[in-house]
Protein backbone atom coordinates (compact mmCIF):
# COMPACT_ATOMS: atom_id res chain seq x y z
CA UNK A 1 0.00 0.00 0.00
CA UNK A 2 2.65 2.14 0.88
CA UNK A 3 4.60 1.34 -2.38
CA UNK A 4 1.49 2.55 -4.18
CA UNK A 5 1.24 5.67 -2.80
CA UNK A 6 4.68 6.44 -3.25
CA UNK A 7 4.04 5.26 -6.81
CA UNK A 8 1.13 7.40 -7.12
CA UNK A 9 3.09 10.57 -5.44
CA UNK A 10 5.90 10.04 -8.42
CA UNK A 11 3.44 9.72 -11.20
CA UNK A 12 1.67 12.62 -10.03
CA UNK A 13 5.07 14.46 -10.36
CA UNK A 14 5.76 13.38 -13.71
CA UNK A 15 2.24 14.16 -15.03
CA UNK A 16 2.67 17.82 -13.69
CA UNK A 17 5.74 18.06 -15.69
CA UNK A 18 3.97 16.31 -18.58
CA UNK A 19 0.74 15.20 -18.99
CA UNK A 20 1.38 13.64 -22.42
CA UNK A 21 3.51 11.36 -20.64
CA UNK A 22 2.65 7.87 -21.93
CA UNK A 23 2.44 5.12 -19.08
CA UNK A 24 5.14 2.83 -20.64
CA UNK A 25 7.64 6.28 -20.48
CA UNK A 26 7.02 6.44 -16.62
CA UNK A 27 7.54 2.83 -15.80
CA UNK A 28 10.85 3.27 -17.77
CA UNK A 29 11.55 6.76 -15.71
CA UNK A 30 10.19 5.27 -12.34
CA UNK A 31 11.65 1.43 -12.60
CA UNK A 32 8.09 0.61 -12.57
CA UNK A 33 5.89 -2.09 -14.18
CA UNK A 34 3.76 -0.29 -16.97
CA UNK A 35 0.54 -2.07 -15.84
CA UNK A 36 1.40 -1.04 -11.85
CA UNK A 37 1.63 2.78 -13.54
CA UNK A 38 -1.71 2.07 -15.19
CA UNK A 39 -3.42 1.06 -12.24
CA UNK A 40 -2.02 4.26 -10.42
CA UNK A 41 -3.49 6.78 -12.56
CA UNK A 42 -6.87 4.89 -13.67
CA UNK A 43 -7.09 5.20 -9.13
CA UNK A 44 -6.16 8.66 -9.33
CA UNK A 45 -8.88 9.43 -11.80
CA UNK A 46 -11.42 7.69 -10.33
CA UNK A 47 -10.44 9.02 -7.22
CA UNK A 48 -10.92 12.56 -8.31
CA UNK A 49 -7.24 12.83 -7.35
CA UNK A 50 -6.44 13.84 -11.04
CA UNK A 51 -9.43 16.30 -11.65
CA UNK A 52 -8.52 17.13 -15.49
CA UNK A 53 -5.65 16.79 -17.89
CA UNK A 54 -4.72 20.56 -18.91
CA UNK A 55 -2.76 22.75 -20.89
CA UNK A 56 -1.03 25.40 -19.40
CA UNK A 57 -1.39 28.43 -22.58
CA UNK A 58 0.17 32.00 -23.17
CA UNK A 59 -3.20 33.44 -24.32
CA UNK A 60 -0.73 36.97 -24.85
CA UNK A 61 0.71 34.69 -27.76
CA UNK A 62 -2.76 33.72 -29.38
CA UNK A 63 -4.70 36.92 -31.48
CA UNK A 64 -7.95 36.25 -29.28
CA UNK A 65 -8.63 38.91 -27.14
CA UNK A 66 -9.45 38.59 -23.61
CA UNK A 67 -8.73 40.23 -20.58
CA UNK A 68 -8.32 38.91 -16.63
CA UNK A 69 -9.30 40.13 -13.73
CA UNK A 70 -8.95 39.04 -9.84
CA UNK A 71 -11.61 40.53 -7.69
CA UNK A 72 -11.37 40.45 -3.92
CA UNK A 73 -15.05 39.81 -2.71
CA UNK A 74 -15.95 40.39 0.48
CA UNK A 75 -18.99 38.44 1.76
CA UNK A 76 -21.36 37.78 5.17
CA UNK A 77 -21.06 34.73 6.10
CA UNK A 78 -24.62 32.33 5.74
CA UNK A 79 -25.42 31.26 9.05
CA UNK A 80 -24.68 27.37 9.08
CA UNK A 81 -22.99 27.21 5.63
CA UNK A 82 -20.52 29.56 6.45
CA UNK A 83 -18.64 30.60 2.85
CA UNK A 84 -19.63 27.25 1.06
CA UNK A 85 -23.36 28.72 -0.46
CA UNK A 86 -21.63 32.18 -1.53
CA UNK A 87 -18.57 30.68 -2.90
CA UNK A 88 -20.90 27.91 -4.60
CA UNK A 89 -23.03 30.92 -6.38
CA UNK A 90 -20.39 32.54 -7.79
CA UNK A 91 -17.82 29.80 -9.22
CA UNK A 92 -21.07 27.84 -10.92
CA UNK A 93 -20.94 31.44 -13.75
CA UNK A 94 -18.87 30.37 -16.50
CA UNK A 95 -16.82 33.37 -16.19
CA UNK A 96 -15.29 32.76 -13.16
CA UNK A 97 -11.69 30.84 -13.44
CA UNK A 98 -11.08 30.29 -10.34
CA UNK A 99 -12.52 31.11 -6.60
CA UNK A 100 -10.50 30.52 -3.43
CA UNK A 101 -11.41 31.11 0.36
CA UNK A 102 -8.46 33.72 1.65
CA UNK A 103 -7.66 34.94 4.99
CA UNK A 104 -6.41 38.37 5.24
CA UNK A 105 -8.20 41.77 4.07
CA UNK A 106 -10.98 39.98 1.73
CA UNK A 107 -12.94 36.85 1.85
CA UNK A 108 -13.48 35.64 -1.85
CA UNK A 109 -10.16 35.90 -4.48
CA UNK A 110 -12.36 35.20 -7.98
CA UNK A 111 -10.14 34.89 -11.24
CA UNK A 112 -12.51 36.15 -14.03
CA UNK A 113 -11.88 35.74 -17.61
CA UNK A 114 -14.42 38.46 -20.41
CA UNK A 115 -13.27 39.28 -24.10
CA UNK A 116 -12.76 43.01 -23.04
CA UNK A 117 -12.74 44.73 -19.80
CA UNK A 118 -16.35 45.98 -20.82
CA UNK A 119 -17.06 42.29 -19.76
CA UNK A 120 -15.50 41.93 -17.05
CA UNK A 121 -17.07 45.05 -15.66
CA UNK A 122 -20.76 44.20 -16.57
CA UNK A 123 -19.93 40.75 -14.71
CA UNK A 124 -18.82 42.58 -11.48
CA UNK A 125 -21.91 45.21 -11.36
CA UNK A 126 -24.23 43.20 -12.51
CA UNK A 127 -23.74 39.38 -11.40
CA UNK A 128 -21.40 39.99 -8.59
CA UNK A 129 -21.92 42.90 -6.63
CA UNK A 130 -26.11 42.52 -5.98
CA UNK A 131 -25.52 39.02 -3.92
CA UNK A 132 -26.85 39.86 -1.21
CA UNK A 133 -23.96 38.70 0.86
CA UNK A 134 -21.26 40.78 -1.26
CA UNK A 135 -20.39 43.46 0.50
CA UNK A 136 -17.70 44.82 -1.44
CA UNK A 137 -15.34 44.12 -4.11
CA UNK A 138 -12.45 45.35 -5.66
CA UNK A 139 -11.49 44.66 -9.08
CA UNK A 140 -7.61 44.13 -10.02
CA UNK A 141 -7.19 43.63 -14.03
CA UNK A 142 -4.19 41.33 -14.81
CA UNK A 143 -1.47 43.28 -17.09
CA UNK A 144 0.45 40.44 -17.93
CA UNK A 145 1.36 37.14 -16.89
CA UNK A 146 4.84 36.08 -16.17
CA UNK A 147 4.41 33.20 -14.47
CA UNK A 148 1.02 30.86 -13.92
CA UNK A 149 1.04 27.16 -12.02
CA UNK A 150 5.50 27.28 -11.90
CA UNK A 151 6.28 27.96 -15.49
CA UNK A 152 7.58 30.86 -16.34
CA UNK A 153 6.06 32.54 -19.77
CA UNK A 154 8.88 34.21 -21.25
CA UNK A 155 11.68 31.82 -20.02
CA UNK A 156 13.09 30.05 -23.26
CA UNK A 157 14.48 27.06 -21.49
CA UNK A 158 18.14 27.30 -23.98
CA UNK A 159 20.70 24.64 -23.24
CA UNK A 160 23.70 26.83 -23.23
CA UNK A 161 26.65 24.08 -22.15
CA UNK A 162 29.34 23.00 -24.79
CA UNK A 163 28.14 20.04 -26.83
CA UNK A 164 31.28 17.88 -25.64
CA UNK A 165 32.73 18.80 -22.23
CA UNK A 166 34.99 16.64 -19.69
CA UNK B 1 51.71 44.07 -36.76
CA UNK B 2 52.63 40.15 -36.17
CA UNK B 3 51.99 37.99 -38.65
CA UNK B 4 50.56 34.43 -38.39
CA UNK B 5 53.82 33.46 -39.75
CA UNK B 6 55.73 35.52 -37.30
CA UNK B 7 53.88 34.08 -34.46
CA UNK B 8 54.50 30.86 -35.06
CA UNK B 9 58.35 31.42 -35.90
CA UNK B 10 59.27 34.61 -33.64
CA UNK B 11 60.92 37.56 -34.67
CA UNK B 12 64.07 36.04 -34.81
CA UNK B 13 62.55 33.32 -36.98
CA UNK B 14 63.39 30.40 -34.23
CA UNK B 15 60.12 28.48 -33.60
CA UNK B 16 57.72 29.48 -30.36
CA UNK B 17 57.70 25.66 -29.70
CA UNK B 18 61.12 25.27 -28.51
CA UNK B 19 60.82 27.56 -25.87
CA UNK B 20 58.38 25.32 -24.15
CA UNK B 21 58.81 23.13 -21.13
CA UNK B 22 59.53 19.48 -22.38
CA UNK B 23 57.30 17.78 -20.66
CA UNK B 24 54.37 19.80 -21.98
CA UNK B 25 55.54 19.94 -25.56
CA UNK B 26 54.71 15.66 -24.83
CA UNK B 27 51.37 16.17 -23.44
CA UNK B 28 48.73 15.41 -26.37
CA UNK B 29 45.76 17.46 -26.76
CA UNK B 30 42.37 16.07 -25.01
CA UNK B 31 41.07 13.47 -27.43
CA UNK B 32 37.83 15.48 -25.95
CA UNK B 33 39.36 18.95 -27.88
CA UNK B 34 38.79 16.62 -31.35
CA UNK B 35 34.78 15.94 -30.80
CA UNK B 36 34.39 19.54 -29.67
CA UNK B 37 35.47 20.70 -32.69
CA UNK B 38 33.68 18.49 -34.78
CA UNK B 39 30.51 19.63 -33.35
CA UNK B 40 30.97 22.89 -33.06
CA UNK B 41 30.65 23.22 -37.08
CA UNK B 42 27.69 21.31 -36.90
CA UNK B 43 23.68 22.27 -36.20
CA UNK B 44 20.94 20.69 -34.55
CA UNK B 45 22.63 18.47 -32.36
CA UNK B 46 21.43 16.43 -29.67
CA UNK B 47 24.70 16.41 -26.93
CA UNK B 48 25.38 13.17 -24.71
CA UNK B 49 28.50 14.87 -24.66
CA UNK B 50 28.21 17.15 -21.96
CA UNK B 51 29.51 16.47 -18.40
CA UNK B 52 27.70 18.88 -16.35
CA UNK B 53 24.41 18.72 -14.59
CA UNK B 54 21.65 20.33 -17.16
CA UNK B 55 20.10 21.87 -14.22
CA UNK B 56 20.60 25.52 -13.37
CA UNK B 57 22.62 26.34 -9.81
CA UNK B 58 19.80 26.62 -7.49
CA UNK B 59 18.37 29.58 -7.43
CA UNK B 60 18.66 29.93 -3.19
CA UNK B 61 22.77 29.45 -3.95
CA UNK B 62 22.67 31.97 -6.83
CA UNK B 63 20.71 34.47 -4.62
CA UNK B 64 22.87 34.19 -1.57
CA UNK B 65 26.16 35.11 -4.08
CA UNK B 66 24.31 37.93 -5.39
CA UNK B 67 23.46 38.89 -2.04
CA UNK B 68 26.57 39.05 -0.71
CA UNK B 69 27.90 40.99 -3.85
CA UNK B 70 25.53 43.55 -2.81
CA UNK B 71 26.57 43.99 0.46
CA UNK B 72 30.77 44.33 -0.72
CA UNK B 73 31.89 40.85 -0.04
CA UNK B 74 34.18 40.83 -2.77
CA UNK B 75 37.68 40.69 -0.86
CA UNK B 76 39.84 37.94 -0.37
CA UNK B 77 39.18 35.26 2.06
CA UNK B 78 41.83 33.12 4.49
CA UNK B 79 43.95 31.07 1.98
CA UNK B 80 42.08 27.55 3.19
CA UNK B 81 38.95 29.12 2.68
CA UNK B 82 36.10 31.00 4.89
CA UNK B 83 36.19 29.37 7.84
CA UNK B 84 32.66 28.61 7.77
CA UNK B 85 32.83 27.07 4.67
CA UNK B 86 35.21 24.54 5.94
CA UNK B 87 33.03 24.28 8.72
CA UNK B 88 30.44 23.46 6.72
CA UNK B 89 32.19 20.80 4.66
CA UNK B 90 33.60 19.21 7.85
CA UNK B 91 29.82 18.73 9.04
CA UNK B 92 28.84 17.96 6.17
CA UNK B 93 31.55 15.03 4.86
CA UNK B 94 30.42 13.81 8.58
CA UNK B 95 26.76 13.34 8.26
CA UNK B 96 26.92 12.16 4.59
CA UNK B 97 30.19 9.91 4.99
CA UNK B 98 31.49 9.65 8.06
CA UNK B 99 34.67 10.94 7.34
CA UNK B 100 35.88 13.47 10.14
CA UNK B 101 38.11 16.09 9.60
CA UNK B 102 39.26 19.27 11.56
CA UNK B 103 38.46 22.18 9.37
CA UNK B 104 41.15 24.07 11.12
CA UNK B 105 43.86 22.31 9.19
CA UNK B 106 42.50 18.93 7.45
CA UNK B 107 40.29 21.32 4.48
CA UNK B 108 41.00 23.91 1.68
CA UNK B 109 38.29 25.18 -0.49
CA UNK B 110 39.90 25.19 -4.00
CA UNK B 111 39.52 25.90 -7.41
CA UNK B 112 37.23 23.27 -8.12
CA UNK B 113 38.07 19.62 -7.71
CA UNK B 114 40.45 19.94 -10.02
CA UNK B 115 43.19 21.93 -8.42
CA UNK B 116 42.37 20.17 -5.71
CA UNK B 117 44.17 17.06 -7.62
CA UNK B 118 46.78 19.34 -9.14
CA UNK B 119 47.88 20.62 -5.90
CA UNK B 120 47.99 16.82 -4.46
CA UNK B 121 50.30 15.50 -7.43
CA UNK B 122 52.49 18.66 -6.93
CA UNK B 123 52.53 18.06 -2.73
CA UNK B 124 53.37 14.79 -3.45
CA UNK B 125 55.34 13.25 -6.49
CA UNK B 126 58.82 13.51 -6.95
CA UNK B 127 60.55 13.01 -10.44
CA UNK B 128 60.05 9.52 -11.53
CA UNK B 129 57.33 8.46 -9.10
CA UNK B 130 55.02 6.29 -10.25
CA UNK B 131 51.13 7.01 -10.19
CA UNK B 132 48.81 4.35 -10.61
CA UNK B 133 45.69 5.30 -12.22
CA UNK B 134 42.63 2.90 -12.72
CA UNK B 135 41.29 3.32 -16.71
CA UNK B 136 39.30 4.28 -17.78
CA UNK B 137 38.81 7.34 -16.75
CA UNK B 138 38.81 11.39 -16.40
CA UNK B 139 41.06 12.62 -18.70
CA UNK B 140 43.03 14.86 -16.71
CA UNK B 141 44.88 12.37 -14.05
CA UNK B 142 47.61 11.01 -16.68
CA UNK B 143 48.42 14.70 -18.55
CA UNK B 144 48.46 16.49 -14.74
CA UNK B 145 50.80 13.71 -13.33
CA UNK B 146 53.25 14.02 -16.19
CA UNK B 147 53.27 17.61 -16.33
CA UNK B 148 53.93 17.35 -12.21
CA UNK B 149 56.89 14.74 -13.24
CA UNK B 150 55.18 12.06 -12.26
CA UNK B 151 54.98 8.92 -14.55
CA UNK B 152 51.41 7.85 -15.19
CA UNK B 153 50.85 3.80 -14.79
CA UNK B 154 47.11 3.12 -16.42
CA UNK B 155 45.54 0.05 -14.09
CA UNK B 156 42.79 -1.54 -16.83
CA UNK B 157 39.47 -2.20 -15.57
CA UNK B 158 36.75 -3.88 -18.00
CA UNK B 159 33.32 -3.98 -18.83
CA UNK B 160 32.61 -7.56 -17.95
CA UNK B 161 33.54 -6.48 -13.96
CA UNK B 162 31.18 -3.47 -14.61
CA UNK B 163 34.56 -1.24 -14.79
CA UNK B 164 35.46 -2.23 -10.82
CA UNK B 165 39.03 -1.58 -9.71
CA UNK B 166 40.09 -5.33 -8.05
CA UNK B 167 42.94 -5.55 -5.71
CA UNK B 168 45.21 -8.18 -8.30
CA UNK B 169 44.49 -5.78 -10.87
CA UNK B 170 46.15 -2.87 -8.53
CA UNK B 171 48.71 -5.01 -7.11
CA UNK B 172 49.91 -6.30 -10.83
CA UNK B 173 51.19 -2.69 -11.57
CA UNK B 174 52.75 -1.63 -8.23
CA UNK B 175 56.53 -1.77 -8.74
CA UNK B 176 59.26 0.10 -5.81
CA UNK B 177 58.53 3.03 -7.64
CA UNK B 178 54.51 3.35 -7.26
CA UNK B 179 54.25 5.96 -4.63
CA UNK B 180 50.17 7.46 -5.36
CA UNK B 181 46.85 5.50 -6.64
CA UNK B 182 44.15 7.99 -8.16
CA UNK B 183 40.78 6.86 -7.39
CA UNK B 184 37.49 8.48 -8.83
CA UNK B 185 34.54 6.53 -7.62
CA UNK B 186 32.01 6.40 -8.90
CA UNK B 187 33.42 6.53 -11.97
CA UNK B 188 33.18 9.18 -15.12
CA UNK B 189 33.04 7.66 -17.79
CA UNK B 190 31.72 4.11 -16.90
CA UNK B 191 29.11 4.89 -13.90
CA UNK B 192 30.99 2.55 -12.21
CA UNK B 193 31.00 2.61 -7.82
CA UNK B 194 33.00 0.45 -5.39
CA UNK B 195 31.24 -1.16 -2.01
CA UNK B 196 32.46 -1.75 1.22
CA UNK B 197 33.80 -5.17 0.31
CA UNK B 198 34.87 -3.87 -3.18
CA UNK B 199 37.24 -1.33 -1.35
CA UNK B 200 38.77 -3.77 1.74
CA UNK B 201 41.00 -5.95 -0.78
CA UNK B 202 42.17 -2.52 -2.29
CA UNK B 203 43.15 -0.91 0.83
CA UNK B 204 44.45 -3.88 2.01
CA UNK B 205 47.31 -3.49 -1.12
CA UNK B 206 47.40 0.48 -0.07
CA UNK B 207 48.51 -0.79 2.97
CA UNK B 208 50.83 -2.93 2.08
CA UNK B 209 52.60 -0.80 -0.29
CA UNK B 210 52.27 2.17 1.59
CA UNK B 211 50.54 4.05 -1.19
CA UNK B 212 49.39 7.45 -0.46
CA UNK B 213 45.66 7.38 -2.54
CA UNK B 214 44.08 10.53 -4.04
CA UNK B 215 40.32 9.67 -3.99
CA UNK B 216 38.37 12.14 -5.93
CA UNK B 217 34.77 11.73 -5.15
CA UNK B 218 33.00 14.57 -7.14
CA UNK B 219 30.63 12.45 -8.38
CA UNK B 220 29.80 10.93 -4.33
CA UNK B 221 26.08 12.56 -4.07
CA UNK B 222 25.08 10.49 -7.44
CA UNK B 223 24.63 7.29 -6.53
CA UNK B 224 21.76 4.70 -7.69
CA UNK B 225 20.48 2.06 -5.22
CA UNK B 226 23.22 2.31 -2.65
CA UNK B 227 25.14 4.74 -0.68
CA UNK B 228 28.78 6.00 -1.55
CA UNK B 229 31.50 4.51 0.49
CA UNK B 230 33.95 7.08 0.88
CA UNK B 231 37.18 6.07 0.79
CA UNK B 232 38.97 7.31 3.47
CA UNK B 233 36.34 5.84 6.17
CA UNK B 234 38.15 2.46 5.38
CA UNK B 235 40.16 1.21 8.58
CA UNK B 236 43.87 2.62 8.25
CA UNK B 237 42.93 4.78 4.91
CA UNK B 238 41.90 8.39 6.66
CA UNK B 239 45.92 9.65 6.90
CA UNK B 240 47.15 8.29 3.58
CA UNK B 241 44.35 9.73 1.66
CA UNK B 242 43.63 13.00 0.32
CA UNK B 243 39.56 13.52 -0.15
CA UNK B 244 38.80 15.51 -3.44
CA UNK B 245 35.41 16.62 -4.16
CA UNK B 246 33.40 20.14 -5.40
CA UNK B 247 30.24 21.38 -5.60
CA UNK B 248 29.81 21.05 -9.44
CA UNK B 249 28.01 17.83 -9.85
CA UNK B 250 26.21 17.55 -6.88
CA UNK B 251 24.23 21.18 -6.43
CA UNK B 252 24.96 21.97 -10.15
CA UNK B 253 27.81 24.38 -9.99
CA UNK B 254 30.68 23.99 -12.66
CA UNK B 255 31.26 27.02 -13.62
CA UNK B 256 31.72 28.31 -10.04
CA UNK B 257 34.94 26.15 -9.73
CA UNK B 258 34.52 25.27 -6.10
CA UNK B 259 35.83 22.18 -4.90
CA UNK B 260 38.14 21.50 -1.65
CA UNK B 261 40.96 18.99 -0.51
CA UNK B 262 40.53 17.35 3.00
CA UNK B 263 43.46 14.92 4.32
CA UNK B 264 46.56 14.72 6.98
CA UNK B 265 47.41 18.18 8.46
CA UNK B 266 51.15 17.95 6.76
CA UNK B 267 49.39 17.00 3.29
CA UNK B 268 47.09 19.62 3.70
CA UNK B 269 49.50 22.20 4.84
CA UNK B 270 51.94 21.72 1.95
CA UNK B 271 49.02 21.64 -0.29
CA UNK B 272 47.83 25.06 0.98
CA UNK B 273 51.83 26.40 0.28
CA UNK B 274 51.31 25.76 -3.14
CA UNK B 275 47.30 27.18 -3.66
CA UNK B 276 48.42 30.24 -1.83
CA UNK B 277 51.53 31.16 -4.07
CA UNK B 278 49.38 30.15 -7.39
CA UNK B 279 45.54 30.98 -6.55
CA UNK B 280 45.86 32.73 -3.14
CA UNK B 281 42.35 31.77 -2.36
CA UNK B 282 39.39 30.50 -4.03
CA UNK B 283 36.89 33.08 -5.63
CA UNK B 284 35.23 34.44 -2.42
CA UNK B 285 31.58 34.64 -4.14
CA UNK B 286 32.04 30.94 -5.10
CA UNK B 287 32.98 30.26 -1.45
CA UNK B 288 29.45 31.83 -0.17
CA UNK B 289 27.49 30.04 -2.62
CA UNK B 290 28.86 26.85 -1.91
CA UNK B 291 28.25 27.68 1.88
CA UNK B 292 24.91 28.47 0.87
CA UNK B 293 24.65 24.69 -0.97
CA UNK B 294 26.08 23.03 1.82
CA UNK B 295 23.31 24.64 4.27
CA UNK B 296 20.05 24.56 2.13
CA UNK B 297 20.83 22.75 -0.64
CA UNK B 298 20.02 19.31 -0.12
CA UNK B 299 16.35 19.39 -0.80
CA UNK B 300 17.25 20.48 -4.26
CA UNK B 301 19.86 18.23 -4.70
CA UNK B 302 17.85 15.34 -3.97
CA UNK B 303 15.32 16.20 -6.53
CA UNK B 304 18.15 16.55 -9.16
CA UNK B 305 19.20 13.01 -7.85
CA UNK B 306 16.12 11.89 -8.78
CA UNK B 307 15.98 13.02 -11.92
CA UNK B 308 19.66 11.79 -13.29
CA UNK B 309 18.09 8.30 -11.65
CA UNK B 310 15.60 8.29 -13.90
CA UNK B 311 16.84 9.28 -16.57
CA UNK B 312 19.32 6.60 -16.03
CA UNK B 313 16.56 4.04 -16.86
CA UNK B 314 15.52 4.98 -19.82
CA UNK B 315 19.07 5.56 -21.32
CA UNK B 316 20.20 1.95 -20.30
CA UNK B 317 16.92 0.22 -21.79
CA UNK B 318 16.97 2.45 -24.47
CA UNK B 319 20.67 1.74 -25.90
CA UNK B 320 20.03 -1.92 -24.80
CA UNK B 321 16.70 -1.54 -27.00
CA UNK B 322 19.00 -0.02 -29.92
CA UNK B 323 20.94 -2.99 -29.89
CA UNK B 324 23.98 -1.41 -27.85
CA UNK B 325 25.50 -3.50 -25.05
CA UNK B 326 25.24 -1.84 -21.51
CA UNK B 327 26.35 -2.42 -18.22
CA UNK B 328 24.25 -0.62 -15.47
CA UNK B 329 25.69 2.32 -13.94
CA UNK B 330 25.41 2.88 -10.78
CA UNK B 331 26.55 6.22 -10.01
CA UNK B 332 27.36 9.95 -11.81
CA UNK B 333 25.13 10.24 -15.07
CA UNK B 334 26.87 8.38 -17.70
CA UNK B 335 26.00 5.20 -19.40
CA UNK B 336 29.17 3.70 -21.12
CA UNK B 337 27.71 1.11 -23.46
CA UNK B 338 29.95 -0.91 -26.04
CA UNK B 339 29.87 -0.26 -29.79
CA UNK B 340 31.87 -3.23 -30.16
CA UNK B 341 29.27 -5.44 -32.06
CA UNK B 342 29.42 -3.13 -34.68
CA UNK B 343 32.76 -3.63 -36.19
CA UNK B 344 33.68 0.35 -35.66
CA UNK B 345 36.25 1.60 -33.32
CA UNK B 346 34.67 3.97 -30.96
CA UNK B 347 36.40 6.59 -32.28
CA UNK B 348 34.57 5.94 -35.37
CA UNK B 349 31.41 5.32 -34.10
CA UNK B 350 31.17 8.73 -32.22
CA UNK B 351 32.43 10.91 -35.51
CA UNK B 352 29.93 8.68 -37.76
CA UNK B 353 26.59 9.20 -35.35
CA UNK B 354 27.58 12.89 -34.95
CA UNK B 355 28.22 13.67 -38.49
CA UNK B 356 25.46 11.12 -39.51
CA UNK B 357 23.13 11.19 -37.02
CA UNK B 358 23.88 14.34 -35.32
CA UNK B 359 24.16 12.32 -31.74
CA UNK B 360 27.42 14.20 -29.98
CA UNK B 361 28.63 11.00 -27.58
CA UNK B 362 32.65 11.21 -26.53
CA UNK B 363 34.32 8.11 -27.68
CA UNK B 364 35.53 5.96 -24.67
CA UNK B 365 39.38 5.52 -26.13
CA UNK B 366 39.85 9.18 -24.94
CA UNK B 367 39.69 7.76 -21.03
CA UNK B 368 42.30 5.44 -21.33
CA UNK B 369 43.53 1.74 -21.27
CA UNK B 370 40.05 0.15 -21.52
CA UNK B 371 38.11 2.41 -23.06
CA UNK B 372 38.34 1.53 -26.36
CA UNK B 373 34.95 -0.22 -27.74
CA UNK B 374 32.87 1.96 -25.28
CA UNK B 375 31.26 5.29 -25.91
CA UNK B 376 30.41 7.82 -23.21
CA UNK B 377 26.77 9.20 -22.87
CA UNK B 378 26.03 11.67 -20.42
CA UNK B 379 22.15 11.38 -19.59
CA UNK B 380 21.96 14.27 -18.16
CA UNK B 381 20.04 16.03 -20.72
CA UNK B 382 15.83 16.52 -20.81
CA UNK B 383 14.09 12.97 -21.28
CA UNK B 384 12.83 14.20 -24.70
CA UNK B 385 16.41 14.76 -25.94
CA UNK B 386 17.21 11.81 -24.82
CA UNK B 387 14.47 9.64 -26.55
CA UNK B 388 15.67 11.17 -29.83
CA UNK B 389 18.81 10.46 -29.37
CA UNK B 390 17.94 6.76 -28.35
CA UNK B 391 15.79 6.37 -31.37
CA UNK B 392 18.76 8.01 -33.64
CA UNK B 393 21.20 6.07 -32.28
CA UNK B 394 18.89 2.71 -33.18
CA UNK B 395 18.59 3.84 -36.23
CA UNK B 396 22.44 4.27 -37.08
CA UNK B 397 23.20 0.68 -35.22
CA UNK B 398 20.79 -0.89 -38.08
CA UNK B 399 22.64 1.13 -41.10
CA UNK B 400 25.56 -0.46 -39.60
CA UNK B 401 24.04 -4.37 -39.16
CA UNK B 402 22.54 -3.42 -43.10
CA UNK B 403 26.21 -2.38 -43.89
CA UNK B 404 28.04 -5.24 -42.54
CA UNK B 405 25.48 -7.10 -44.40
CA UNK B 406 25.57 -5.71 -47.74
Amino acid sequence: MKEMDELKRKVLELLKEDARSSAALMATLLGAEEEDVKTAIEQMEKDHVIVKYATVVNWDKVSDERVTALIEVQITPERGRGFEGIAERIYLYPQVKSVYLMSGAYDLLVEVEGRNLREVANFVSEKLSPIDSVLSTKTNFTLKKYKQDGIIFEEHEEDNRLLISP
Amino acid sequence: MITNNQKQTGESGKSMNSYLAPLVQQIQPSGIRKFFDLAAGSKDIISLGVGEPDFKTPWHVREACVYSLERGFTGYTSNAGMPELREGIANYLHSRFAVTYNPADQIIATVGGSEAIDLALRALISPGDEILIPEPCYISYSPITAIGGGIPVGIETFGENNFKLTAADLEAKITPRSKILILCYPSNPTGAIMTREDWEPIAKVVEKHDLIVISDEIYAELTYGSNHVSFPSLPGMMDRTILVSGFSKAFAMTGWRMGYACGHPDLISAMLKIHQYTVMCAPSMGQVAALEALTNGMEEKDRMTDSYNQRRRLIVKGLREAGLDCHEPQGAFYAFPSVQRTGLTSDQFAQRLLMEYKVAAVPGSVFGLGGEGYLRCSYATSVAQLNEAIERIGAFVQQLERERTE
